[in-house]
């Protein structure tokens, strides 16, 4: 029997939507399998098309992007009630990803920046994006846009993650055996994350010497050694924090990780365990004689430790937003 | 108003800081009660998840207690401990808290009144910074 498979989105740049289509001529083994009755990005899908589903009819939905506006939430708890099944694609879905890092402001400053304070921007009156409008004898609607971008697990009951931002084909080829054994009715168990278990630091493919870092560098200001960690060179790798599964393509093109796959399992904050690494293997060969000073000195060269250590990760964190100015 | 009684978090490592403060009470030494403490084996072994844990589950600030530099227990534990907390200050402020709501001190097992007096001072100090605001915001309630 083919099964019915749903893909929904949120808060997303659509990158999952080509990881997907860069399973090539695979994708056809994924049609064979399944009928494809929600896309919205590759196919004229509308909203009512979900709708009209009944409980649990659809197999399998897969939504990515982060959960950000009302009708973002809407389409997650939509794609849950139709589902049997309901999959976390990319870093948004899976941690909140990059749109997640709109927890370090909220919607009022958003709002403020983009229809007031910029230069190019001319709005005496600071007309704002409203939810409801009347123009003439029409009443216009906008989606709320919410001051916390969230991940999809934060929203509704998820059964199954695909990390990556995007995902690499490698990993996403592996839905194919698992619809195949859906159609069987034999799921995988809930809570699987279809990726390694493993840190990225164990698939790496670059010689680490001797796990000291005894300054910190950006990407762009060194050429850095080809072959050796680029974190002993000072440059700041999430690898030790990383799950791995992705094959290290980033580091393969020698650009440091940047942590989309999310936190190791048993981790629950990605930036305290980085911030764990770095503080085991910083300048640790001179521990004893270096002044407190020097320490700091050292760590000033790390610009901005929220954006870095919760790139993608932030809503998911244990502190996931800042919190506001003391009135 | 109620004077504001802040709840403190304290990790302290059991060869050092956490002798130091059963020679405060065999001392007989008075410090403010905010301190909840937590013995652990050594400050190095103390996780930035567990800080901001505390955070999160509402602590107005978290102590860390350790040997002073040279003598920790397990060689380095301490030094790593000084990296962490530097570290993590760097990050608090621009999730909004105050980075003096963390503080590092190292005690040693024989030093009873210092760490009673170390303790009044922070207890002090989170005293007038006030309630940790992450209390107050709606994400607390995930």
């Amino acid at each position: 029997m083919k099964l019915k498979l749903a893909i929904g989105l949120g808060s997303t740049c659509s990158g999952c939507d080509i990881a997907i289509l860069d399973l090539a001529e695979r994708i056809l083994e994924l049609v064979d399998l399944a009928d494809i009755v929600f896309w919205p990005t590759a196919m004229d899908f509308k909203l009512e098309d979900l709708s009209k589903f009944g409980e649990g009819e659809i197999d399998i939905s897969i939504y990515h992007g982060t959960v950000r506006t009302s009708e973002q939430e809407h389409i997650a708890h939509l794609l849950r009630e139709k589902s049997k099944a309901v999959m976390a694609f990319g870093s948004c879905a899976c941690f909140g990803g990059i749109p997640g890092l709109c927890n370090l402001t909220n919607r009022e400053e958003i709002f403020r920046t983009v229809y007031k304070e910029t230069p190019s921007t001319v709005n005496p009156d600071f007309i704002t994006p409203q939810t409801r409008v009347k123009v003439g004898d029409f009443e216009l609607t906008l989606p709320e846009l919410y001051d916390d971008g969230k991940s999809l697990k934060q929203v509704v009951d998820v059964d199954y993650y695909l990390p990556g931002c995007p995902p690499v084909v490698e990993l996403i080829e592996k839905l194919i055996p698992i619809l195949r054994s859906a159609q069987n009715g034999e799921l995988p168990p809930k809570g699987t994350v279809i990726a390694s278990d493993k840190t990225l630091c164990d698939e790496c493919p670059l010689r680490r010497e001797n796990k000291i870092i005894d300054h910190i560098t950006r990407v762009h200001e060194i050429i850095p050694d080809p072959e050796r960690c680029l974190l002993e060179q000072g440059i700041l790798c999430m690898g030790p924090a990383t799950r791995g599964g992705c094959g290290a393509r980033c580091i393969s093109a020698l650009m440091p990780c940047r942590g989309c796959m999310g936190p190791p399992p048993g981790v629950k904050d990605q930036g305290a365990r980085m911030i764990s690494a770095i503080a085991s293997i910083l300048a640790v060969d001179e521990e004893q004689e270096l002044p407190e000073e020097e320490v700091e000195r050292l760590i000033e060269g790390i610009k901005d430790p929220a954006g870095t250590f919760y790139r993608f990760t932030l809503p998911e964190a244990l502190l996931n937003r800042k919190v506001g100015e003391r009135k | 108003m109620e004077r504001f009684e802040p709840k403190i978090i304290g990790f302290c490592c059991n060869w050092c800081a956490y002798a130091g403060a059963d020679l405060a009470g065999i001392s007989r030494i008075q410090y403010p009660p905010n301190l909840r403490m937590i013995r652990v084996m050594c400050s190095g072994s103390v996780d930035p998840e567990h800080i901001l844990e505390a955070f999160r589950n509402g602590a107005d600030g978290v102590f860390i207690g350790g040997c002073h530099p040279g003598d920790c227990h397990y060689m380095s534990g301490n030094y790593k401990t000084l990296r962490k907390v530097k570290l993590l200050k760097k990050l608090l402020p621009q999730l909004g808290l105050e980075p003096e709501r963390v503080r590092l001190e190292w005690v040693s097992a024989a030093e009873g009144a210092r760490f009673a007096q170390v303790v009044a001072d922070f207890i002090e100090e989170i005293r007038r910074l006030g309630p940790n605001p992450w209390k107050r915001t709606k994400g607390a309630e995930r």
